[in-house]
């Protein structure tokens, strides 16, 4: 872009964009400018009308279905569908990745616009060749003819951009690109698309995390209840301006207060070691040794594949993982943690990473969800008493502050955090001795995330012993008392909280087996 | 989670404007809406029942052609009941047929060949079903091994048995007792009527019950604040099933009483339809339909309930068996052919979804007796077997055609 004038033009224009549902206004007279060769963010928090504001853009919803004006490339735009999209140039992905697992990279890449040959019959050769040279635009090592069902999600993520590449992208949406990636794929990703934006590519990108969007937007649009809120450029760009956007008030604290009365020890683990499912000779947790006290918050901080989940999903009940040995404590008792329902019954309770897969019952409503785990507290004879169960779910919906019409609404249709909080209240109505808490603030947005901290510390203050396991180091240090460090499957360290700090835990979580 | 899903629930602001008076009177509205849509099985029956009596000039309705009914479909009836639950948990059984057909055979050799007490015979032979659904559960359950392939094995596997059993010949003329599953009346318990009393009191007993519990269900909610519909549409559902339930008796009572296949489903009703809405067992079976990780990971037993679950189809599909073949009063090699696909279908139009999850006892009973009255209706007619089976056919696409419908209009998954 030499030309400077051309560089100042927007791309894009959606002008007042309303978009309303049966009794709901999702979008109202939103107002969203994109420049050209600019990496736009766009914030909010769940349910603020992102996704839809993107599902409008891309023709998702037809025009005709909202009011207002997009304006692509000065010239007004009514797509009817996502190929009249895809057709100028508009490319969007995912938070679901949309791959065929069982289809190789490059036919995944050119999968509807087939590289034909003599007759209209697929080229592979040229198939192949032309995704290698995709791939290598985006920086995957891999052959074209890997299967999808082979890589990480990060690398999934590079092959949807090489896609989206390969149909002559102008401008790129991504939706939450880097929720399920772990530090390293998300850096990569990060630098993509910057690298892209040396080339002209401009990038409209959603995003829940704050220091991605300081990193790569050039501007950033806060969207909260369907609303534009307001545009900042990048160099006003400041966290604390962005989530008082988000939430429409100041977050002082994003962390609530939380003094610890540490108690007894009430569990501890010993020499735990868990081989992988498919893979017995592959070691995922290597010995190890962690304990918990009552009313202490422990947190495990580990990059993704450093096993932090593989050991929690092993504990309990053996839901993970081959060959696994190693001693389990309750309150200095030896206990067997075979099945999860005897982990359960010795005072274990785990709440998963990925609520939607293993987590929630998404057709069931939220009473039947919360009292899964603890049928046995309901029945007598084997009978379940309905009204009994109504009022406890009555009172975690109170409690908790879920926010849904009635305890009878299904799981499936409550945002991440109102999901997480169902969760949650399953577990605290089993009665655990110590909770196990697999990721409980991901793809929750900033207020949400708040009440699950009072949570946790509420339950801590109870004394339970509460574990935490989480990417977001800033999410560890700010309600955790005491941190351990994994990486290859085995502790590298132990820092109470006044000792722990980002870099310190980095260089344990970084650090190598001796080989 | 699209902001579409999410939104409604976080915006109490949209709500609050709406004027009160107009609120209560949609929200009445919406209530009897929304209860039709999820009655909209049993509007379906009244549907098909209507259209039949007209094309039959009323002999659909006539007091024998009820009976039959009851009697004619009653065997379907009985496996809908399991293979809503098999369905419900994620599963499938398509050997039902052939298990009905080799207990039906074993069942032949127990009470006539070896002349064993009609009542030890029975028991013998729903052993045998349980430990056919034993034998299934097993390689389901605990070997991993996909319900379809299985019980497709088990298909071919029971059928070759009954075969086998039988050695090429009908066994026939069971004793009066063991037919009565099939042919038994109760009736002229208390000398010969006009109008069976005998069956009019059991109506009556039954409606009272109906209207007890409705009650009391009713009062058990309020004192727990939980919402309940209007009184007036609560009260008018139940007299228009008291209504149903009187006229259907009615009839029963002017031909030969009530059929004892009739009491074994009505009891069989009762004991799953409290298992499934009100035992930790049917929960477990909903949870692990809906979601097997999850159930999982809350602690079910998810390959014992599993297991159970094929035992109980065992038994079932034997149970139907038996009647079967008492109503036939012959255990022959074409006994329970095509029964698995009335079954799967009785429970499908009855709602449940092919994912599993979703289902209900009395919707796979309502689906049965759709079937059933489609085949009596057709037969009454006059046309032909094809016929008949092209518009079952058509009749289950539709079904879950709407259902599908349904579902994606309100949101669900």
């Amino acid at each position: 872009m030499t030309d400077d004038i051309q560089a100042r033009t927007n791309i894009l224009e959606m002008r007042s964009i309303t978009k309303t549902f049966p009794g709901v206004k999702a979008l109202q007279n939103v107002t969203v400018d994109v420049q050209r060769g600019e990496v736009h963010a766009i914030c909010g928090e769940n349910g603020a009308g992102k996704s839809t504001l993107m599902k409008v853009l891309s023709g998702v919803y037809p025009h005709g279905t909202y009011d207002g004006d997009i304006v692509f490339e000065d010239e007004v735009v009514q797509f009817r569908d996502i190929r009249d999209s895809e057709a100028k140039g508009i490319v969007i992905i995912h938070q679901e990745l949309a791959l065929s697992p069982f289809l190789s990279i490059a036919e995944n890449i050119f999968l509807n616009n087939e590289q034909k040959g003599a007759f209209g019959l697929i080229d592979w050769n040229k198939t192949n060749h032309e995704a290698a040279k995709l791939l290598a635009r985006v920086g995957l090592r891999e052959n074209p003819t890997t299967k999808i069902i082979d890589l990480g999600v990060g690398k999934q993520q590079l092959v949807e951009i090489a896609k989206a590449l390969s149909k002559r992208v102008k401008l790129l949406i991504l939706d939450e690109p880097t929720a399920a990636l772990n530090d390293e794929d998300s850096d990569h990703l990060l630098n993509l698309i910057l690298h892209l934006k040396e080339q002209g590519i401009t990038s409209i990108i959603i995003s829940h995390k704050l220091n991605e969007i300081k990193k790569v937007a050039d501007s950033v649009t806060i969207i909260r209840d369907g609303k534009t809120i307001e545009t900042i450029a990048k160099t006003d760009v400041t966290e604390e301006r962005i989530i008082k956007d988000m939430v429409g008030r100041d977050l002082e604290h994003r962390y609530p207060d939380h003094t610890p009365h540490i108690g007894e020890e009430v569990l501890r683990v010993e020499d735990w070691t868990a081989h992988h499912p498919q893979d017995p000779n592959r070691v995922m947790v290597d010995g190890v040794n962690i304990h918990v006290r009552r009313g202490e918050i422990v947190g495990i901080a580990g990059l993704m594949g450093a096993g932090r989940t593989e050991f929690a999903m092993s504990l309990f009940g053996r839901s993970y993982g081959s060959k696994i040995s190693g001693r389990v404590f309750i309150d200095g008792k030896e206990v067997k943690t075979r099945t999860v329902s005897e982990a359960i019954q010795n005072g274990l309770a785990y709440a998963t990473e990925d609520r939607k897969t293993y987590g929630l019952n998404l057709i069931e409503d939220i009473k039947r969800n919360i009292s899964m785990a603890a049928l046995d507290k309901l029945e007598r004879f084997g009978i379940v008493d309905d009204g009994k169960e109504f009022q406890v779910a009555n009172e975690y919906r109170t409690s908790m502050n879920i926010k849904a019409p009635s305890v009878l609404s299904k799981t499936g249709k409550l945002s991440g955090g109102n999901q997480q909080k169902v969760v949650l209240s399953k577990w605290i109505y089993a009665d655990p001795e110590v909770l196990i808490l697999d990721e409980p603030t991901r793809g929750i947005d900033v207020g949400a995330k708040y009440e699950i901290y009072s949570i946790i510390n509420k339950l801590a203050a109870s004394g339970k012993g509460i574990i935490v396991i989480s990417s977001e180091l800033p999410e560890l240090l700010g309600i955790c008392d005491r941190i351990y460090a994994l990486s290859e499957g085995r502790i590298t360290g132990e820092l109470p909280i006044e000792e722990a700090n980002p870099e310190a835990l980095l260089k344990l979580m970084t650090m190598e087996k001796p080989r | 989670m699209s902001d579409l899903e999410t939104k409604p629930s976080d915006s109490t602001a949209a709500g609050a404007q709406v004027n009160p008076v107009e609120n209560k009177f949609t929200d009445r509205l919406s209530h009897i809406l929304g209860d039709l849509g999820k009655n909209g099985i049993f509007i379906a029956l009244i549907l098909v029942v209507v259209l039949f009596s007209i094309l039959t000039n009323g002999i659909l309705l006539r007091p024998q052609n009820i009976s039959n009914l009851i009697v004619q479909n009653g065997y379907i009836l009985v496996l809908a009941i399991g293979m809503v639950m098999v369905i419900i948990a994620g599963h499938i059984d398509l050997s039902v047929g052939s298990v009905a057909a080799f207990v039906g055979a074993v069942s032949g050799v127990f009470a006539v060949q070896w002349g064993l007490p009609w009542w030890l015979s029975i028991i013998l032979s729903l052993l045998v079903g349980a430990l056919v659904g034993v034998w299934q559960g097993f390689w389901i359950a605990f070997v991993g091994i996909p319900a379809f392939i299985v019980t497709l094995a088990g298909m071919l596997i029971f059928r070759g048995l009954a075969l086998v059993v039988l050695g090429n010949a009908n066994i026939g003329s069971f004793p009066a007792e063991y037919r009565a599953l099939g042919n038994g009346f109760l009736t002229n318990l208390f000398g010969e009527f006009q109008l069976d009393p005998l069956t009019l009191g059991i109506a009556a007993i039954a409606i009272v019950a109906l209207f007890v519990q409705q009650f009391r269900t009713r009062r058990a909610r309020q004192s727990y604040n939980q919402e309940v519909e209007p009184f007036a549409w609560f009260v008018t559902k139940l007299v228009l099933v008291a209504v149903a339930i009187g006229l259907f008796a009615f009839a029963l009572a002017t031909y030969k009483g009530i059929p004892v296949t009739l009491i074994v489903l009505a009891v069989l009703v009762l004991i799953y339809g409290i298992v499934m809405n009100r035992s930790t067992f049917g929960r477990h079976i909903y949870a692990i339909g809906g979601n097997l990780h999850a159930a999982e990971l809350s602690g079910i037993k998810t390959r014992r309930v599993t297991f159970w679950l094929f035992v109980n189809m065992g038994f079932l599909a034997a149970l139907a068996g038996l009647i079967f073949t008492a109503r036939l009063n012959l255990a022959g090699p074409k006994a329970g052919d095509g029964f698995e696909l009335e079954a799967i279908s009785a429970a499908f139009i009855g709602g449940a979804a092919v994912q599993g999850g979703v289902g209900t006892i009395g919707g796979a009973i309502i689906g049965g007796l759709i079937i059933g009255v489609l085949n009596n209706g057709m037969s009454i007619l006059g046309i032909g077997i094809e016929w008949q089976q092209v518009v079952k056919g058509l009749v289950l696409l539709l079904a879950v055609a709407f259902d599908v419908y349904n579902r994606r209009r309100s949101g669900g998954r």
